[in-house]
């Protein structure tokens, strides 16, 4: 194929003849190793729109958190008219619905969910919507719970296992929207249509009646996001001739999809670079300008930064502040060596200068130790003044990834267009420790949730007789989680299939699909085991023989301080969890994954887990991610990385998160003393093989100012676990969880 | 041959900081010896005091933690501080433990006092180093008998030393307001610094009382209550006085 719009790209490789955005990458971009003095500031016209979002963003807190919903319309891809901030300002343009902060309903995932959110706001869906969805047309939500079986019913109200995506969209699947510009929308229903004519075989078996529904509805997403984008006046048909255009073309294949899904997290993949390549040929031609280019990609992060979806309390209560992970991923490095550092990844994070810090979208560093000096310190910098970066280890992914993967939501790595998740939200292992002692009986209400076995009555635990119950009810905990995620991920792709997202991805056969189970309570777990092995824990009973309480005598050795006795305890747990998942067959054969990551979940696990044999007492948030309990790390930052770092990747594929906060005077006396430091501790922390971290910069008394007077802080951006929130938007119980966090500083 | 280990020698440690971004160039990983022979009126660390507490290591387990933090020092040109407390009061472990991290090629910063006569194993410890982080308590004796509990004596002469032999050393000065901020004296020490080789830096650190908790903690009385924190209009002023 040749198009006119491919005018001035290099055609070498396959990237003309086979739906290769990496070929085209890797052909034509231009790696960039300098500093960041190219950057220019926000154009009049932006510095206008942006002010008009603030003003809504003001009316929307005033508002009570949303500003406007349309409870009648259920949305998909092409269910609106166009809408506009300010038509004349606007350079990108697109919104979810008719108007900015608008939020639409997505039934197809359970409509009792979204009466509940929308009566929580005070609006009220349409009664035919409500008869419709009630009486006619069958939702995600229904279906799972017709299918739970009472073990897992039992698992999911103790709080064994939590916030399961059963009640709301998984999400986590990135369509790799640069396909939109760089190959325009006909070319990819062409593809999807030859797909369609192999998936007609003579065995039509039940799974390729499934995979041929599937491509007929993506060719019908399709059509629907090229009708969409006709509302705006645009034929996106045919590729993007320019920056305006290719910035334009994949946003719109982004805003297809959250028209179209309401995911926990609606990732937007790895687009910097790939922008940049037209950004480069437009300023060679002439044509713009380093001022229009920051403009576009200023307006682009505008439109991003726009995304809503209306969400339940309950939902609020996992993952606060209303995120949308539109993790972008950003730098890296390439097989080849050179990095995929462009002009542009610098543009991306210096949105955060030209329009102030801001949760989304989750800006994510693919950090190498061979990043250019230029950009670590760039992002250094940034994350100094604005805490709204993470950094991911791009020198241990890339080993099994290649060089064109993104992150979805936090931590979860994926080849854009090549893979996709089964979010699986997390099992508490805390309880599952503290159901082993009490021989499947749950601490807080003495029911009977896993199947009955002899329960530990010694007064004193012993540490091989808790490791061997422990790991029994591991195992039962293994099998009930893979169950329920099964039922899910059958009923999700059945009722609420992510059609577009998955329109935007190779052939269902080539598709790697992970099963994303995790872990909540990790530091909790090896802090009590380690107690119970090297100091004395004294069990508490109540009168039905139920443990309720433990005392500890003497000290231990505690996660987070480097200490092999404590850490070794933490990665024999992960890998045997793990091994226990795979032991399960998965629904569509996916591949078992494991995450340790809790996102803000860590306060509501706490608080529905009674005392730990660690000391830990009842109700108190667990550690976010692997994260140490606060204040048991007693040797400053660089132990707790060493000992997050020994947590095995390759038992946790689906990523080992680590929120790090830090005084500004802790890190160092000077500017550049402080940007030194954090990037030789970046390059040292995923050294040592590390995951990902969460950088924070900020003092404990700017966030008790900002808890008292949140109307001065309307910006203020902070990192928890995998991704940035606002933190006035944080409800109180999580703001002191995060002021009670270690703030690491020197007195 | 395996080096002969002399387990028997022990440390007496306070804590560590696994990473220290202010004691010295680079991220250090700090350890804070047990034990103090001054009384600073504002010392932030009181509970370092007492010479017979702490947690007991031998040079190679010292050596293993501090080992550990080797990619971090190595990319920010840090290396290992030896503080406390008073890291000098424990020489023989010192002697003990230097070789053994010059051989690794970790950089080391001692942050002394300096008080001690120039023995010959004070002569030792001071060629292993490779920077000092010198705290001139006051360079009006008067005052830093009073402030600190002992003579200047010794630290003067301490710093002249290192300046004879050239080596590389950082001169701190804690500000306390209305004690050690006084023109005078402030340009006394400078004219005393500018008479020294080796000063790579001179760091004015401002008087502060977070550490007021562990004296109360102890059950001690803090005789600095209505001493203000030095604010960074204090700081600014010294640096100028001093022409930094």
């Amino acid at each position: 194929m040749d198009f006119k719009q491919w005018e001035g790209f290099n055609k070498a490789g396959e990237w003309t003849k086979e739906i290769d955005v990496r070929g085209f990458i890797q052909s034509n971009y231009t790696p960039y190793e300098g500093d960041s003095k190219f950057l220019v500031g926000a154009t009049e016209k932006t510095k206008k729109l942006w002010n008009e979002v603030l003003d809504l963003y003001k009316k929307e807190r005033e508002n009570g958190g949303v500003l406007d919903a349309d409870c009648k319309t259920p949305s998909s891809i092409n269910a609106y008219d166009a809408g506009y901030i300010n038509k004349e300002l606007e350079e990108i343009v697109g919104l979810q619905t008719d108007a900015p902060l608008k939020r639409a309903i997505m039934p197809n995932g359970g409509i009792r969910i979204v009466e509940k959110s929308a009566e929580s706001y005070g609006f009220k869906v349409d009664p035919e919507t409500e008869y419709i969805y009630h009486n006619l047309r069958k939702t995600h939500n229904d279906g799972v719970f017709e299918v739970y079986t009472p073990d897992i019913r039992a698992a999911r109200s103790s709080h064994l296992l939590t916030g399961l995506p059963d009640g709301y969209g998984r999400g986590r699947i990135i369509g790799d929207y640069r396909r939109v510009a760089l190959y325009g929308v006909d070319r990819l229903i062409e593809e999807k249509k030859l797909e369609l004519d192999i998936l007609n075989t003579d065995e039509f078996t039940e799974e390729i009646i499934r995979n041929r529904e599937e491509v007929s509805d993506q060719i019908k997403a399709l059509n629907d996001l090229k009708a969409m984008a006709a509302k705006y006046g645009f034929d996106i048909s045919q590729p993007a001739s320019n920056a305006k255009e290719a910035i334009q073309w994949l946003y719109f294949g982004y805003l297809g999809a959250v028209k179209d899904q309401n995911g926990a997290a609606m990732s937007l993949g790895r687009t910097s670079t790939f922008l940049d390549i037209y950004i480069e040929r437009d300023l060679k031609n002439g044509t713009i300008t380093e001022e229009y280019a920051q403009e576009l990609i200023d307006q682009f992060i505008i439109k991003l930064r726009l995304v809503r979806f209306l969400r339940a309390p309950e939902y609020n209560s996992l993952f606060s502040g209303d995120p949308v992970w539109v993790t972008e991923s950003i730098g890296g490095m390439g097989i080849d060596g050179r990095t995929l550092v462009t002009k542009n990844s610098f543009r991306v994070l210096h949105t955060l200068d030209n329009l102030g810090p801001a949760p989304e979208p989750n800006l994510t560093v693919l950090w190498s130790n061979n990043l250019p000096k230029g950009f670590k310190d760039y992002c250094a910098d940034i994350s100094i003044r604005t805490s709204s970066i993470q950094y991911e280890n791009d020198d241990l992914m890339r080993i099994t990834l290649g060089d064109d993967y993104g992150i979805a939501c936090c931590v979860s790595a994926m080849r854009i267009g090549k893979q996709m998740q089964f979010f699986g939200a997390r099992a508490n292992l805390a309880k599952t420790l503290l159901y082993a002692i009490n021989g499947g009986r749950d601490e807080n209400s003495g029911k009977q949730v896993a199947p009955k076995f002899e329960p530990i009555t010694s007064e004193y635990l012993n540490y091989d007789e808790v490791m061997e119950k422990f790991d029994q009810m591991m195992e039962y905990v293994a099998k009930i989680y893979i169950k329920a995620l099964n039922a899910i991920h059958y009923m999700h792709d059945k009722y609420s299939y992510e059609a577009l997202e998955m329109a935007l991805h190779d052939r269902d056969e080539d598709i790697l699909r992970t099963m994303a189970c995790g872990v909540a309570g990790l530091s909790v777990v090896a802090d009590s085991l380690s107690a119970i092995k090297y100091a004395k824990v004294k069990v508490i009973r109540d009168e039905t023989g139920l443990a309720v309480d433990y005392q500890v005598e003497g000290d231990f050795p505690k996660y987070g301080n480097d200490d092999d006795r404590v850490d070794e305890i933490a990665v024999n747990v992960v890998k045997s969890f793990m091994r226990k998942l795979q032991k399960h067959h998965t629904y569509r054969h996916s591949k078992h994954t494991l995450s340790i990551l809790t996102i803000t979940s860590n306060v509501v696990y706490g608080k529905n887990t009674g005392n730990t044999p660690d000391g830990r007492r009842a109700g108190e948030p667990f550690g976010p991610g692997a994260n140490p309990l606060h204040g048991r790390d007693a040797n400053g930052a660089l132990a707790v990385m060493n000992t997050i770092a020994k947590l095995p990747y390759e038992y946790s594929e689906d990523g080992i998160s680590f929120t790090f906060s830090i005084t500004p005077a802790a890190l160092g006396k000077d500017e550049e003393t402080k940007i030194n430091n954090l990037v030789s501790m970046l390059d040292g922390y995923f050294k040592q093989t590390g995951h990902h971290i969460n950088v924070n910069v900020f003092n404990r008394e700017l966030l008790l100012d900002a808890m008292d007077h949140p109307e001065n802080y309307p910006q203020l951006t902070i990192r928890v676990s995998g991704y940035a929130v606002n933190f006035i938007k944080l409800t109180r119980e999580q703001q002191l969880d995060v002021i009670n966090r270690t703030i690491h500083e020197r007195i | 041959m395996a080096e002969q280990v002399n387990k028997n020698i022990t440390a007496k440690i306070h804590s560590f900081e696994s990473f220290g971004a202010v004691d010295g160039p680079g991220i250090r990983f700090v350890v804070f010896f047990q034990g103090c022979s001054l009384r600073c009126k504002y010392c932030h660390n009181r509970d370092t005091w007492p010479i017979n507490a702490g947690m007991e290591y031998n040079a190679d387990e010292l050596i293993a933690k501090i080992n550990r933090y080797k990619n971090y020092f190595t990319v920010s040109g840090g290396g290992v501080t030896l503080s406390g407390g008073e890291p000098l009061l424990q020489q023989d472990f010192l002697l003990e433990l230097l070789p053994k991290l010059k051989k690794l090629g970790i950089h080391i910063a001692i942050d002394t006092s300096g008080s001690f006569p120039i023995t010959d194993k004070i002569k030792k410890i001071i060629e292993l180093a490779d920077l000092f982080l010198l705290d001139i308590k006051c360079i009006n004796d008067d005052i830093c008998k009073d402030l600190v509990g002992v003579s200047n004596k010794l630290e003067l002469e301490f710093a002249k030393y290192l300046s004879d032999i050239g080596k590389d050393v950082w001169i701190r000065q804690v500000l306390v307001p209305g004690i050690t901020d006084n023109k005078e004296d402030l340009l006394k020490l400078k004219e005393f610094i500018s008479n020294l080789s080796n000063v790579k830096k001179i760091e004015i650190l401002a008087y502060h009382d977070l550490g007021k908790f562990k004296w109360e903690n102890l059950g001690c009385n803090y005789e600095l209550e209505d001493v203000p924190n030095a604010t960074t209009e204090d700081v600014a002023r010294a640096k100028k006085i001093l022409g930094i």
